[in-house]
């Protein structure tokens, strides 16, 4: 397996690939219909690194996203997940891999209103067969770590836009995912509230060992993270970070 | 816009890079797209090429008939362009205000047929290392270091969004910027 994990045919010198990535996509190509949008990509996430995704609107950052998550297949081009093709699995075998290794964060949605806080924190557990006392033991255990003490209880439609993110970081991170995947998590957000979920998010996945694939338009989100790569007309190039004497 | 913080004669050394020209008709390019607010003095015009020649940047023309300074014609040398090179390439220092500096880099990028998104991104990625360390000061600094960390970071936010909004836009100016 080892070996084909150098590069034999690297379409175009893009950002490092190394042998310890965890998440790769190599030369991936998606189209909806007559729309091409990844001509290419190439993109290599290290085990525990925060990536942060920047381009312009339409560029591909969400399909590339979906794409690392084998939510699609892509059409040309492979993925690869801790060494393994992802885009050659069954059906049901990447959504087993969905449901067991990553979490996912969007920008609006995925709460379930009605529930409470516990409920939606403990929801993923307990689909995945945690019992129930233990999975609400774990639930709440989140609550302080992201700043939600006492509001376990309350249900998550009435909650505000900040609150309601952190609930949803806390439901992604709480099977102990090893890729959280967030498309724009702070895109309905201010600034400072944005900035304060996103320190909430990466502290929390730092200390778990989570690797963060972040798409944001927002600066001060990429600024939390630890790398920056653009995605352009579908292909993802580094961002290089030059120090400038002031 | 504000045109502090523009070099003159790294401006004008860009304008020949683009073609040799004479003394007005840098006058007339530099006016257009970098002195809207504050037109170039001829007196500056002239100054500068002289020092730009004394410095081996431009070499300076026969004399053309006719009379004044206007009938000498300018051309870059290898020392001119590798100068108008390297600062087109180096990312400005990430600090507020620095519109004026970027501007007049994209506009002579295009002009010189170079890659402006590329050098867009140099800037973002500075940018980005120093929003970056921002945040760093910002997480659990004392509330001035907190408050001081977020002026810098508002305003490098507010270049960015300029910065993307440039980049979207640099089809349209580089029709604009193209010589006729
Ligand atoms: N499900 C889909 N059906 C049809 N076209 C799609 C679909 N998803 C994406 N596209 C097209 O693919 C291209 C890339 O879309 P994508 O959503 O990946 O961009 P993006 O970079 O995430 O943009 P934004 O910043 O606006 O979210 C666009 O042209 C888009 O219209
Ligand atoms: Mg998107």
């Amino acid at each position: 397996m080892s070996t084909d994990l150098t590069l034999a045919r690297e379409p175009e010198p893009g950002p490092a690939v190394s042998r310890r990535s965890l998440l790769e996509a190599r030369d991936v190509h998606r189209s909806f219909g007559q729309t091409p949008a990844l001509r290419g990509a190439q993109l290599a996430v290290g085990g525990g690194e925060i990536l942060a995704v920047m381009g312009p609107s339409g560029s591909g950052k969400s399909t590339l996203l979906h794409c690392l998550a084998g939510i699609y297949t892509p059409d040309q081009g492979e993925i690869r997940f801790d060494g393994q093709r992802i885009d050659e699995l069954s059906d049901a075998r990447r959504t087993e891999l969905r449901r067991t290794a990553f979490g996912f964060v969007f920008q609006f949605g995925q709460l379930i209103p009605e529930l409470t806080v516990s409920d939606n924190i403990a929801m993923p557990l307990l689909l995945g067969d945690v019992r129930r006392k233990e999975a609400y033991r774990r639930a709440d255990a989140w609550l302080d770590r992201l700043g939600l003490g006492g509001l376990g209880g309350r249900r998550t439609g009435e909650l505000s836009g900040g609150q309601a993110q952190r609930v949803a970081i806390a439901r992604a991170l709480v099977p102990q995912p090893k890729v959280l995947f967030a498309d724009e998590p702070t895109g309905s957000l201010d600034s400072l509230t944005s900035e304060t979920v996103m320190d909430l998010l990466v502290s929390t996945a730092r200390a778990e060992g989570t690797t963060v694939v972040v798409v944001t338009h927002d600066a001060r989100v990429a600024a939390c993270a630890e790398r920056t790569v653009m995605v352009r007309d579908g292909k993802v190039s580094a961002l290089t970070e030059y120090e400038v004497a002031g | 816009m504000h045109t502090a913080g523009v070099s003159v004669p790294l401006t004008l050394l860009g304008l020949l890079d683009r073609e040799p020209s004479h003394g007005y008709d840098l006058k007339r390019d530099y006016d257009a797209f970098f002195g809207r607010d504050k037109p170039l003095p001829f007196g500056q015009v002239y100054s500068t090429l002289g020092r730009l020649a004394r410095d081996g940047k431009v070499t300076v023309g026969a004399s053309e008939p006719g009379d004044g300074p206007d009938r000498k014609r300018y051309s870059i040398t290898e020392a001119g362009r590798t100068e108008v090179e390297s600062w087109l390439a180096e990312p400005a220092p990430p600090e507020p205000h620095l519109q004026s500096v970027l501007f007049a880099k994209v506009v002579l990028a295009l002009m010189l047929g170079r890659d402006a998104a590329r050098y867009l991104d140099a800037q973002r990625g500075s940018h980005l290392r120093r929003m970056r360390e921002l945040t760093e000061t910002r997480r659990g600094g004392a509330t001035m270091d907190v408050l001081l960390a977020d002026y810098g970071l508002f305003h490098l936010e507010a270049d960015l969004r300029w910065i993307d909004a440039t980049e979207a836009r640099l089809s349209a100016l580089r029709e604009m910027v193209r010589k006729p």
